[in-house]
């Protein structure tokens, strides 16, 4: 086996495209060629339920080619610590964002509006827990 | 033949049988390992890196095991001291004499985990054949006679399974992927297709756990391995079964020799970055 004394045989990716030293992004495709790459892959967001947990939240983002691999990628970036029982993956580019611009005229207003918390009902002394 | 004598044997058979457990899972183990820091993407890096440490996992188990059954031994002064024992350890066997400090031909893994990686479809395949193979054996370890086996069995199905499904997503993907990905799986065939026959091949060490209830007879893993290679090469759009000559000729000839410790050129190799520390500085710790 020739490929055995070259320094390729890890995976055929040739050093100058693995990234290191360079800013460039690595186009790298998981057969090794380096025309389709990684990057051409959708990004996720990936959503965990731990063992206590009643809701998923939020931890991160990966790239993936479709939900099944997103969901996988998920197992084995994210669960690794058994942070969770059930994993939930989101395409990104389906997630709408409100805009920071608009903090000031979608948050400011109700600072002044304390009345719309609950806290100004007497409560009877019987009533605990609350 | 007295009654020595084939205690001798049966646990020559049962230790040889582990040991060949635990080499196959390690070797694989390292083999994988190599792709740290390489993978083709940060999550199959990370994929590849937890199956990783899943079969050495699983081999630590194994090769704790047998040290315990050989130190077992040398406590009691027996004469029926196991034969791997004739090249003297020097002192208490543990799981770390036993990867680190072996030579070539005690290795019993098979021929098909210690092939290079190639690219990642031949890394792909690899695992994905060897993982099919593990999740029968497995299967069946469950119900071994040997309780130590059984448990180590049963706690490694679950990492398998997951095993087995990774790689055969994978191979479908490059299989019925681009025209390039398609290629390289049909290489990677060739060049690892004839490593497959020796897992269902039973040497002598096999036969006899098999006879005494605590091993799995591998002649009967081979229907359920191939029609589950079968299955997952159809929905690939890959040939099946793999013909010499890509396709146009007859079965492929089936290496064998690595369960008996006659291995290819590739095993020295391994041996020699997986145990240059131990041998270089004997006892070290970190």
């Amino acid at each position: 086996m020739n490929n055995f004394f070259r320094k390729l045989y890890y995976g055929d990716i040739p050093e100058e495209k693995t990234g290191a030293g360079s800013q460039q992004v690595p186009k790298v495709s998981p057969t090794g060629g380096d025309s389709e790459g990684a990057s051409d892959w959708p990004l996720w967001e990936i959503f965990i339920r731990s063992k206590q947990g009643l809701d998923h939240k939020h931890v991160g983002s990966l790239h993936a080619a479709d939900a099944q691999m997103a969901i996988e990628n998920a197992r084995d970036v994210y669960t690794r610590r058994m942070e969770g029982v059930s994993i939930w993956v989101v395409e990104s580019k389906h997630i709408h964002a409100s805009n920071p611009d608009d903090a000031e005229n979608f948050y400011e207003p109700a600072e002044d509006k304390v009345y719309r918390h609950p806290t100004f009902y007497d409560l009877p002394d019987e009533v605990k827990h609350m | 033949m007295n009654r020595e004598k084939l205690i001798n044997q049966s646990t020559d058979a049962l230790i040889n049988y582990t040991l060949h457990l635990a080499d196959d899972a390690l070797i694989l183990g390292h083999r994988n390992s190599e792709w740290c820091g390489h993978g083709p993407v940060l999550e199959q890096d990370i994929a590849i890196t937890n199956i990783s440490l899943d079969l050495i996992g699983q081999a630590r188990n194994f090769y704790q095991y047998v040290a315990r059954q050989i130190n077992d031994f040398q406590k009691t002064e027996s004469s029926q001291a196991p034969s791997l024992l004739e090249r003297g350890f020097g002192g208490e066997v543990t799981e770390d004499t036993l990867a680190y400090l072996r030579d070539n031909r005690e290795f019993k893994n098979c021929l098909l985990v210690e092939q290079p990686n190639g690219d990642w479809a031949k890394t792909i395949l690899r695992q994905f054949l060897f993982s099919a193979y593990q999740f029968y054996l497995y299967q069946e370890l469950q119900d071994s006679k040997d309780e130590q086996l059984a448990a180590i069995a049963e706690k490694s199905l679950k990492e398998v399974t997951y095993h087995l499904r990774w790689g055969s997503e994978w191979v479908i993907r490059l299989g019925d992927g681009t025209d390039e990905s398609h290629q390289r799986m049909l290489k990677a065939i060739e060049e690892l297709w004839m490593y497959t026959g020796e897992l269902f091949t039973a040497t002598a060490y096999e036969s006899q756990a098999v006879a005494e209830g605590s091993g799995v007879d591998v002649r009967l893993l081979k229907a359920p391995w191939e029609e589950k290679i079968e299955e997952i090469f159809s929905e690939a759009t890959l040939p099946y079964p793999p013909l010499s000559g890509g396709g146009k000729g007859e079965a492929v000839f089936q290496q064998t020799g690595g369960k008996e410790g006659k291995h290819t050129e590739h095993l020295g190799y391994i041996l020699a970055e997986l145990q240059f520390m131990q041998r270089t500085y004997p006892g070290s710790e970190w």
